[in-house]
């Protein structure tokens, strides 16, 4: 028998980044299989190669045992597969009706939109899914719950099977997320298919029959989930060293605090206290919607707190709002997304290597164009920065290279405290190395380093692991821990 | 960079340069001294809105209201220290203090803009139009559209004084654009504004004060377009209610002519002086051709379009 869907040696490479290896993936129809990996294991490259968005180097793609579509032909992957994503398709300003049958009115005489007809059909498709949504609201008002069911009812108007869920719970509070799964299983049993993307891996249990896990962009397992153990799952998404340890204690002595947070509350995190010392790096790992960055962006002053306190070096930190205050007050900030936060393309790498320092280069705020290149190059030489030259835009540097002029700017302050979001994020391993390398040095020079990642990588530099769920500290992993108990506490999953 | 990769550092020089040489082939009235210093101190009142104006866009922003407070800050400057007789408010004040207060209107107008555009973060281009609209019709209000004539010396001197055979206000505009061209390649609030343009989120993760920078553009162009009022009174010995009245329509068509980008973060002090220039220059020999009026605003328009697209073929991908 045919599967929904039958992918066999489907192979991707970006670059020099092998994203997916060789990937056999085999859904049955009507089950309901769990697609499970860390962040990076291939999991989002996977899913645009089944709903038809990239086509892969090699590998075969058959759905009910009929091969795949041509890339171009969107109509007929749109007939075959759908995907949810977490971030909505849905265009907020128009009606849900509208947003049905979006570009494929049903027409009257003369080729004029038959709005009766729309909302018609509109509200027999959700009926047919037993969802109460009037089809008249503006989409942008729905519940994410709503616009999740929305989207699906969509997919299967255009005759779609099989459905892919990318994350589908992570906005949901429990009640949602029961009848979202209830939905799902009446839906099951007509006849769809569906492959949930999940980082709950509770979850998986719940709602998944089948689950396979990603590592690496390679398939390292699949079978029912009632035959493999939690401990078993979490160790084949981080491989077989999960139970080393990862991190041993530094040996170097007490050092006082530096940093003391005590009750913060902001916007995606509640109650979070925790103390940095000087010269130690602490890590904050979480998933997407943890409040893991909400929280870094407070204290680097990008955002206000609601409730709590900051203090440095003993002294009480005035709220946020304002990034300049906090470098002044010996704060270093790596911005999450180094397109969107962190350089200014078209300005030159001496112009983003010292932005934070403008007002130190000269009096009265002039900026000595001589002190500018200078204090470019001294960066340049020590990141090993490589572009054409101080006065080349940063546009025109690769990821790496763009990522070490943000670093450098921000240790250009001398700051006390570095808060660092992903600091290595898409960078080349060569890149990784000198940024990691660097930011052990400013460590050993007595700076706090509080360090925002799930890569792998960057959170073995750290001396301790504070792990956020649902914006709560629920895990503080002591020097020594090991990779899997921060696999599980940031999936939310109690380890027995 | 390509093979002709210093056309771009020349911006619209050459097309300067080639309409200048046409000029004075097409008229022999156009490159006498008399014509020359007539064409600069024309462009001198435009020169200081477009200035004012590329530092908003520069940031990303826009202010369309600049043309009215040409008009209203020199009107209101006057009607402070004029009496009645003269249509003045008859309060009677100061000649300094009326100069003061105009300037004053101007930082004031701009303040507000920024602080409505970057605090309440409404639409720059909406907020704008809105303040010329009501800043045009407060002048009618107060003058009964009727023309200020009675015009204290203090308030001719910018407009009508010369030194060393130009007027005052071609000093004082050169000097306003070496000053600036300084400031935003020097000065750390210069920059800001390209990085604000460039990029505001990451400006502002930079430490960069984002809001205030913005708004302290917006106060410099206002205080630019009330001297820039205070020019034209000087240089018309009146003020008029329609003073600046469809001048933004050139401060825009000089700033994007010039180079200026209206989607923020890049264009020059030079760029935008050339593109004012040139504007005044097309203006200069289409009257000295003595092109019939009513056909003016259409070829002058089509010569707008003419050097918009020679700057996007000579910059290439790197226009608006």
């Amino acid at each position: 028998m045919n599967g929904a869907v039958d992918a066999s040696g489907i192979t991707k490479r970006f670059g020099q980044t092998l994203a997916l290896d060789a990937v056999d993936l085999r859904v049955e129809p009507h089950a309901s299989h769990a697609l499970v990996g860390r962040n990076g294991a291939g999991k989002s490259t996977l899913v645009a190669v089944l709903t038809g968005l990239l086509r892969p180097d090699a590998g075969r793609i058959a759905f009910d045992g009929v091969p795949a579509p041509p890339r171009d032909d969107r109509a007929a992957w749109q007939r075959l597969v759908a995907c949810v994503y977490q971030r909505s398709t849905i265009i907020g300003a128009l009606s849900v009706a509208e947003n049905l049958f979006l570009n494929r009115y049903p027409t009257g005489r003369g080729g004029a939109i038959d709005w009766r007809a729309v909302r018609r059909g509109a509200r027999e498709l959700l009926d047919g899914l037993e969802v109460g949504i009037d089809v008249d609201r503006a989409a942008a008002d729905l519940s994410v719950e709503e616009r999740q069911l929305v989207e699906i009812a969509r997919a299967l108007s255009f005759g779609a099977r099989f459905i892919i869920l990318d994350e589908p719970t992570a906005q949901l509070n429990k009640a949602a997320i029961d009848r979202l799964f209830a939905h799902v299983r009446a839906l099951q049993a007509a006849g769809v298919t569906f492959l949930f993307i999940s980082h709950h891996l509770e979850e998986i249990y719940e709602i998944a029959r089948t689950v396979t896990v990603l590592r690496d962009g390679r398939c390292v397992r699949t079978g029912p989930v009632d035959a493999i153990t939690k401990a078993d799952l979490i160790a084949a998404m981080t491989g077989e060293d999960a139970h080393a340890v990862v991190a041993m204690p530094r040996d170097e002595g007490p050092r006082e605090p530096l940093v003391e947070v005590r009750a913060l509350c902001g916007n995606g995190f509640e109650d979070i206290s925790l103390t940095v010392r000087a010269g130690e790096v602490v890590g904050i790992a979480g998933i997407g919607g943890s409040g893991k960055t909400a929280l870094a962006e407070t204290l680097a002053g990008l955002r206000r707190a609601r409730a709590g306190s900051i203090t440095l070096a003993g002294d009480a930190l005035p709220n946020g709002g304002d990034v300049r205050a906090r470098i002044d007050a010996g704060i270093g900030f790596v911005p999450r997304d180094r397109q969107v936060q962190g350089v200014v393309p078209a300005l030159s790498v001496a112009d983003n290597a010292t932005m934070t320092i403008w007002n130190r280069l000269g009096r009265f705020g002039v900026i000595p164009p001589g002190a500018r290149e200078r204090s470019a190059r001294r960066m340049m030489d020590a990141f090993g920065i490589i572009a054409s030259g101080p006065q080349a835009p940063v546009e025109s540097l690769s990821g790496g290279n763009q990522q070490k002029v943000l670093l450098a700017r921000a240790l250009a302050s001398d700051p006390r405290l570095l808060v660092l979001i992903d600091p290595t994020a898409g960078v080349d391993v060569k890149s990784k190395e000198v940024l990691l390398d660097a930011v052990d040095a400013a460590r050993r020079n007595g700076t706090g380093v509080l360090l925002v990642s799930d890569d792998p990588d960057d959170l073995r530099t750290c001396d301790r692991v504070i792990v956020l769920f649902e914006g709560r500290v629920t895990a503080e992993l002591a020097a020594g821990w090991r990779e899997h108990d921060v696999i599980a506490a940031t999936e939310g999953m109690a380890l027995a | 960079m390509t093979r002709f990769g210093f056309i771009r550092e020349l911006g619209l020089l050459p097309a300067l340069v080639v309409i200048v040489l046409a000029g004075a082939l097409i008229n022999n009235k156009f490159l006498t001294p008399i014509n020359v210093v007539n064409v600069l101190a024309n462009t001198s009142a435009l020169a200081l809105l477009v200035l004012g104006e590329t530092l908003v866009l520069i940031a990303g922003k826009f202010d369309l209201s600049l043309e009215s407070i040409v008009g209203l800050a020199p009107a209101m400057g006057l009607m402070l220290v004029l009496p009645v007789a003269a249509r003045g408010w008859g309060i009677d004040l100061p000649v300094a203090v009326g100069l003061v207060a105009m300037l004053a209107l101007g930082a004031l107008v701009g303040a507000f803009n920024g602080a409505l555009v970057v605090r309440l973060r409404l639409n720059a281009f909406i907020v704008t139009l809105a303040m010329l609209i009501i800043l045009r019709g407060l002048l009618l209000g107060m003058t009964h559209g009727e023309t200020l004539f009675e015009v204290p010396d203090a308030y001719l001197f910018l407009g009508a004084a010369t030194v060393a055979g130009l007027p005052v206000s071609v000093w004082l505009t050169a000097l306003c654009y070496v000053a600036a061209a300084l400031f935003l390649r020097y000065h750390r609030f210069g920059r800001a504004l390209y990085a604000i343009g460039g990029n505001a989120q990451a400006a502002r993760a930079a430490g960069i004060r984002v809001g205030r920078v913005t708004i302290g553009a917006y106060v410099v162009a206002g205080l630019l377009a009330a001297v820039a009022g205070l020019i034209m009174c000087g240089r018309v010995g009146a003020v008029a209610a329609n003073q600046g009245n469809g001048w933004i329509f050139n401060v825009f068509a000089a700033a994007v002519i010039g180079g200026v980008s209206l989607d923020g973060g890049k264009g020059t002090m030079f760029g935008a002086l050339t593109g004012a220039l040139l504007l005044n220059v097309v203006d200069n020999l289409l009257t000295l051709a003595q092109v019939e009026t009513f056909w003016i605003q259409a070829i002058y328009g089509g010569i707008i379009l003419l050097a918009l697209m020679f700057s996007r073929l000579t910059n290439r991908a790197e226009q608006v």
